[in-house]
């Protein structure tokens, strides 16, 4: 396997690097057929695994409708964003941190947090129109203090990111032990709530939130020098130093948006669950983390995109939904699965990285 | 002044000192703190417990240690943890004699073969394959979980064995089993690594792998042999933790073990960025994270909020390890000394 990798990639560099190289990888193959430009599509670092994962989400719903009578529905697919709003919103925050090559392991517990705050305070008599900004600038304070950890004092992100996990999480046992449940009729409102959309369809308020959010991630990602800096930042952090672009305040921001993100999801968490627990969300970091990597961003950051990491998440979900509509697989099947997974994906980004090379 | 400067410079300074600090809270809180009495033949006390309650975190440390000092890091150990227990757990459940030494045996070596294939297959996935290990193994990470689960189709596995309850219980000498085998594999490992060239080899795939791969040092090789040591030592962990409670539990036997153990390698002062490495400090570090959940105990805080003293302990620590504060306070004794060196010359 590893002598497939490497003696190619070292034998056909100089014909291929000045030939059909850097073209042969560009997805707008104009002049050239359909199937050759389908080829290199599949096989950019940038394009392809976005479209691996593209192409599995079809196929995998595909294979669903025709094994399980009722899959193949408009409801089905759009459950899939009912039931992952949260997961969506983590994900996108996510892939901020992981384009500038770091990672964020805090954000399960802040889930967890900011679903603990909210039943408190709301247990309290606090209103819904308080109680969530509230939430969203503490998470964004703890994302803001990770960042200035990674950045001025060169922790790495993985600890730093690790000791705002264990204080978010301790500080929900500190709140309370036990599940508080939310009466307050707003948020119960907003969890019951259906929007149709005609043809007996209908969606949830919190998906219309997660979707505002991946269209900001998109804009802010692809439309503002903010975006091109995170880039810029994964692509090579003193490249992008020696141009002059702002990378602390960048790589700071980054931590900022993924605590924001998290705060968001959080209550979007709670808007499905209806109360706060502090076991809540445990290993969901690494859910996102997986739906982000599914997605096709490189881990080593500087390749991927928010829409990736949305589909990442759906791929998730059809598969927990095909495990329900199985009935008798067991739900440590979807770990093995979402294991197999990563790795078929991570393998599938080396041999196209090596290609490049 | 020299000399505690110097002391400053070593590594090993703050995680000591913090353990110190973390010892005196103890003593005022509780007296009788350092006391070891023996009871029946067996060592008791407060030093025991946090030895013997911090056993498996250590060795999963030691073998943590090793692969962060290539520039790789484990997350699986907490999932083959899990793993080896429930393999352990049900092996002696489905034999006709679960009392027995031979059963257990068989038990044991299974667990521990089992855990060198998963080492194996992580040190495939970085080795050979190339795969950033953080990544390589989360996958063992999140499928391990839910092959554990598979072994005990989603039970807690309770055994009545006394042979296997004895390696989380134990006694022998006085001394607790657990603390013995800890004390074992961090010798082995220190032994190994730091009598022979091995560490030295280690240490260099961890500071520059291509120069070191052009030097000679077969990389490849050495990191299948670390992920490899460290699965194994994670197993030995699992099966302490397992024998401890009689039971595998696949969901939660060495939940979040290998943070922990991550945590006492990064206190001891090996950086996560691979290189130089400190198997004494790791030591150290483990040795605090489990003074630190005592103190927790021995001071009257609720236990619930360890979480947030381990996070203010590990941010305290990281934060006087960074480069950062060093210059700051290399500065501030530069300026302090630069003041006292124009006293002496007005005098």
């Amino acid at each position: 396997m590893t002598k497939l990798l490497e003696a190619p990639t070292t034998n056909r560099q100089p014909r291929q690097g000045r030939g059909t190289g850097p073209r042969g990888t560009a997805p707008t193959g104009s002049g050239r057929r359909p199937l050759a430009a389908a080829f290199g599509l599949l096989t950019s670092p940038k394009y392809g695994p976005v479209t691996v994962t593209g192409l599995l989400f079809v196929a995998i719903f595909v294979i669903g409708g025709f094994r399980y009578r009722g899959f193949f529905s408009g409801q089905v697919f759009l459950n899939l964003f009912v039931d992952n709003a949260y997961l969506i919103v983590l994900a996108v925050g996510m892939t901020f941190v992981i384009l500038t090559g770091g990672i964020d392991l805090s954000v399960g517990a802040v889930v967890a947090l900011s679903g603990m705050i909210a039943a408190s305070l709301l247990q309290t008599g606090w209103s819904p129109g308080v109680v969530i900004p509230i939430i969203l600038v503490l998470t964004s304070v703890l994302g803001l203090l990770v960042g200035l950890m990674v950045h001025v004092f060169k922790v790495q992100p993985f600890i730093a990111t690790l000791a705002a996990m264990f204080l978010a999480r301790g500080l929900c046992y500190v709140i309370s032990q036990s599940s508080i449940s939310i009466t307050d009729p707003t948020f119960v409102q907003l969890a019951v709530s259906r929007i149709p959309l005609g043809a007996g369809l209908s969606i949830t308020p919190s998906v219309i939130i997660a979707l505002v959010v991946v269209a900001l991630a998109v804009w802010v990602l692809h439309g503002t020098r903010f975006g091109r800096t995170v880039y810029a930042i994964g692509g090579g952090e003193q490249s992008g130093l020696l141009m002059g672009l702002p990378v602390a305040r960048t790589k700071v921001l980054v931590y900022v948006i993924s605590g924001f993100c998290s705060g968001l999801a959080g209550v979007l968490f709670t808007f499905y669950t209806l109360s706060g627990y502090p076991l809540t969300a445990i290993g969901t970091e690494l859910d996102a983390i997986a739906a982000v990597v599914i997605g096709g961003t490189l881990l080593t950051g500087g390749y991927g995109f928010v829409l990736g990491s949305v589909l990442g998440v759906l791929v998730l979900g059809v598969i927990q939904t095909i495990l329900t509509f199985e009935g008798t697989l067991s739900s440590w099947w979807t770990k093995i699965f979402i294991g197999a997974l990563l790795l078929v994906f991570i393998i599938l980004q080396k041999v196209l990285t090596a290609r490049r090379r | 002044m020299s000399a505690l400067a110097k002391m400053a410079s070593n590594r090993l300074f703050w995680p000591v000192v913090m353990l110190l600090v973390l010892f005196a809270i103890n003593l005022v809180a509780f007296p009788g703190f350092f006391e070891i009495t023996v009871r029946d033949g067996q060592l008791f006390g407060s030093l025991i417990d946090i030895l013997r309650n911090g056993a498996p975190t250590l060795i999963i440390a030691v073998g943590m240690t090793l692969v962060i000092a290539t520039r790789g890091i484990d997350l699986s150990v907490g999932a083959v943890a899990a793993i080896s227990g429930a393999v352990a757990c049900s092996i002696i459940l489905g034999s006709p004699a679960p009392g027995s030494l031979a059963t257990v045996a068989v038990a044991i070596t299974v667990a521990l073969l089992i855990s060198l294939v998963l080492g194996v297959w992580n040190g495939f996935l970085v080795a050979a394959l190339g795969i950033q290990p953080i990544i390589a193994t989360l996958i063992l990470m999140t499928a391990g979980r839910g092959v554990a689960m598979l072994i005990t189709e989603g039970q807690i596995l309770t055994v009545n064995s006394p042979p296997f309850k004895f390696l989380g219980s134990g006694f022998w000498f006085g001394i607790p089993v657990a603390v013995i085998i800890a004390a074992v594999v961090f010798g082995l490992a220190a032994l190994i690594t730091r009598r022979t060239a091995l560490g030295m080899f280690i240490e260099s795939v961890g500071i520059n792998p291509e120069a070191s791969r052009q030097a000679g040092v077969r990389a490849r090789g050495l990191l299948f042999a670390v992920y490899t040591f460290c699965a194994l030592c994670a197993a030995i962990a699992g099966l302490i933790l397992t024998a401890n409670t009689a039971a595998a539990d696949a969901n939660n036997t060495g939940l979040f073990i290998e943070l922990d153990a991550i945590l006492a390698v990064v206190i001891g002062g090996t950086s996560l960025a691979g290189g130089r490495y400190s198997l004494l400090g790791t030591l150290v570090g483990a040795l605090v994270i489990q003074t630190l959940v005592t103190t927790v105990y021995t001071v009257g805080i609720p236990p619930i909020a360890t979480m947030v003293f381990k996070a203010a302990v590990v941010t305290i620590v990281c934060l006087l390890q960074s480069p950062t504060t060093a210059e700051a306070l290399s500065g501030f004794r530069r300026r302090l000394a630069v003041r006292s060196g124009k006293g002496v010359a007005a005098s």
